[in-house]
């Protein structure tokens, strides 16, 4: 059986070897820092490993990710220059290679789609090929590592560094936003403990007039929004809003319909995530990626389409589910 | 009352623009402490927290690969490509990128496109390539706009697309946490259906909005493209 396991190890073997490399970036004027800070990074890939099943203690490596938020938050990682192509080498060798070039690139996504609609279904001594639950991230996973072998064949590339080396230039571009969204999980889990919902029930009640239902489904998903923009995902602002109105008030009180009030009301949450920076991985990392000199460029595109979706959603529930 | 300070954390965290990570993990330890937990349990918790959410980080496998064909004009390849199509323009071309990512979401493959290994590679220099061979070389204004809004295809698509299928995290999340908490019993399928009236809804508007995006391009615009344009529509 392929486990998801073993991505995680080779994901966090790629973040050692390029801690490695960025140790020895002299271009870098931060480069022990930035090392320190993705070294730790795939360090704590491998070892939660055994965090998650727990079989290990789970400390060192919370205290590995405290480290890792003053190194980044501190700035003490920095990025190097890069020996990257010019734009003009790129264009003469995108006219070499012609429209071959989409092959690998496209079977990551083919791969996945196989992995997720077929190979789901085999098994081998009644055992799945695929771990469980986990189809998706394995074909992304195997697609990643397929086209690599692809691309190397096809551009008869012999050197690994190649493309290590410019994946390493695109992780250092997107800094310290990696390691935002795994900090927000774990925040969501330590408000939950410490009863942070309770809280916010409490309040809402007294704050809330009996018998307004529409105001009622407003106060749910303007909630939901807003705590997702401040806890970057709605999965953190769920138990908290549902526990405070979702619940108690629309589905017992005003015997609304479960199932609908839920469903728009996490939808009203995903309508906070698109505005946000603390969902760094769908707004802060693409604008890294893509190289952009406004950081909250995809934020400015999806801000009108998320006020008009949030309307949407109290519209719904308002005529259909309560 | 007291627990809520975490929440003042981030929201004054966030108002003076300090750096999130520190935001994010100072409102941590505060939420903790307040609530009564030892340092070690914050610190376990931490470490668990970060252990089960890596799947979120998993997509940095498909990085060497792209590089590598960026290398050698995977971009360039696709601006290339799609200034061949004579109809589509950035905006019909995102929003039919719009499309094919909420259906794939809605089947329950997340995992198909992405920033990372679709949007970067292809849907981007695509879309910036339509806009071009319409509008003429493009402005750093208009490039960046092109872009962002390349990414919000993938992200609206990707948000209202996937709660439409069943197996999907926040389905899930909701049975689950409805099921204990509760004592009652909700059916995922239930849940999925009533995600389709927003998802129709993300993709009428965000739809419309990538469409227009073709005629604020085109008023931006001051290349020979927009005096084309204007010619046409003279006729």
């Amino acid at each position: 059986m392929i486990k998801a396991e073993w991505f995680y190890w080779l994901v966090g073997g790629i973040f050692l070897v390029m801690a490695a490399q960025m140790l020895t970036d002299r271009t870098n004027p931060k480069r022990v820092g930035t090392a320190a800070f993705w070294g730790l990074l795939g360090l704590g890939f491998v070892y939660g490993t055994w965090v998650a099943d727990k079989s290990a203690p789970a400390e060192p490596l919370g205290a590995a990710v405290l480290v890792m938020v003053c190194l980044a938050g501190f700035g003490f990682t920095g990025r190097g220059k890069g020996s990257a192509a010019t734009p003009k080498q790129r264009e003469a060798r995108a006219a070499r290679w012609g429209s071959r070039l989409f092959v690998p690139a496209l079977t990551i996504p083919v791969v996945a789609l196989v992995c997720a609609v077929g190979v789901k279904k085999l098994s081998v001594d009644g055992e799945p090929v695929l771990q469980k639950g986990s189809e998706t991230i394995l074909g992304l996973g195997i697609g990643a590592v397929v086209a690599l072998v692809v691309g190397m064949v096809m551009l008869r590339e012999k050197r690994l560094s190649t493309p290590v080396h410019a994946g390493r230039s695109m992780l250092e571009s997107m800094g310290w936003a990696m390691l935002l969204p795994q900090l927000l999980a774990t925040l969501g889990t330590i408000f939950s403990v410490a009863g942070v919902g309770d809280q916010v029930r409490r309040m809402t009640t007294a704050v809330l007039p009996d018998g307004s239902l529409f105001l009622a489904v407003v106060v749910y998903c303007v909630g939901m929004f807003l705590f997702t923009v401040v806890m970057g995902n709605g999965f953190a602002a769920f138990p908290v809003m549902t526990a405070a109105v979702g619940w108690p008030v629309l589905v017992v009180q005003e015997h609304g319909n479960g199932p609908a009030v839920l469903a728009i009301g996490m939808l009203a949450g995903f309508c906070g995530t698109l505005v946000t920076p603390m969902a760094a991985n769908f707004n802060v990392v693409p604008a890294a990626l893509l190289e952009l000199k406004d950081q909250y460029g995809p934020i400015k595109a999806q801000l009108p389409t998320a006020v008009a979706l949030l309307g949407c959603n109290i519209a719904i529930m308002y005529l259909f589910a309560v | 009352m007291i627990v809520l300070l975490g929440v003042l954390v981030v929201v004054l965290g966030f108002a003076t623009r300090r750096n999130p990570l520190l935001v994010v993990g100072a409102a941590g330890i505060v939420t903790g402490l307040l609530g009564g937990l030892s340092p070690q349990r914050v610190l376990a918790a931490f470490g668990t927290g970060f252990a089960s959410s890596r799947s979120v980080t998993i997509f940095v496998i498909t990085l060497p690969v792209i590089g590598l064909l960026e290398h050698h004009g995977l971009q360039e390849q696709a601006r290339r490509l799609i200034t061949r199509f004579a109809g589509l323009t950035a905006g019909r071309f995102l929003a039919l990128y719009l499309l094919l990512r909420q259906i794939a979401a809605a089947v329950g493959l997340n995992n198909v496109f992405g920033h990372a290994q679709t949007v970067r590679p292809l849907a981007a220099p695509m879309a910036e390539g339509a806009a071009e061979r319409r509008h003429g070389p493009l402005g750093e204004k208009a490039r960046e706009k092109v872009r962002s809004f390349a990414a919000s295809a993938d992200n609206v698509g990707l948000f209202f697309g996937e709660d439409v299928f069943l197996a999907v995290g926040s389905i899930l999340l909701i049975t689950g946490f409805v099921n204990t908490t509760y004592h009652t019993h909700l059916e995922p399928l239930q849940l999925a259906l009533w995600a389709i009236p927003t998802a129709l809804c993300a993709l009428a508007i965000h739809g419309w909005r990538l469409l227009r995006l073709d005629r604020q391009l085109l008023a931006g615009a001051t290349g020979p493209g927009r005096n084309a344009e204007l010619g046409e529509s003279v006729k």
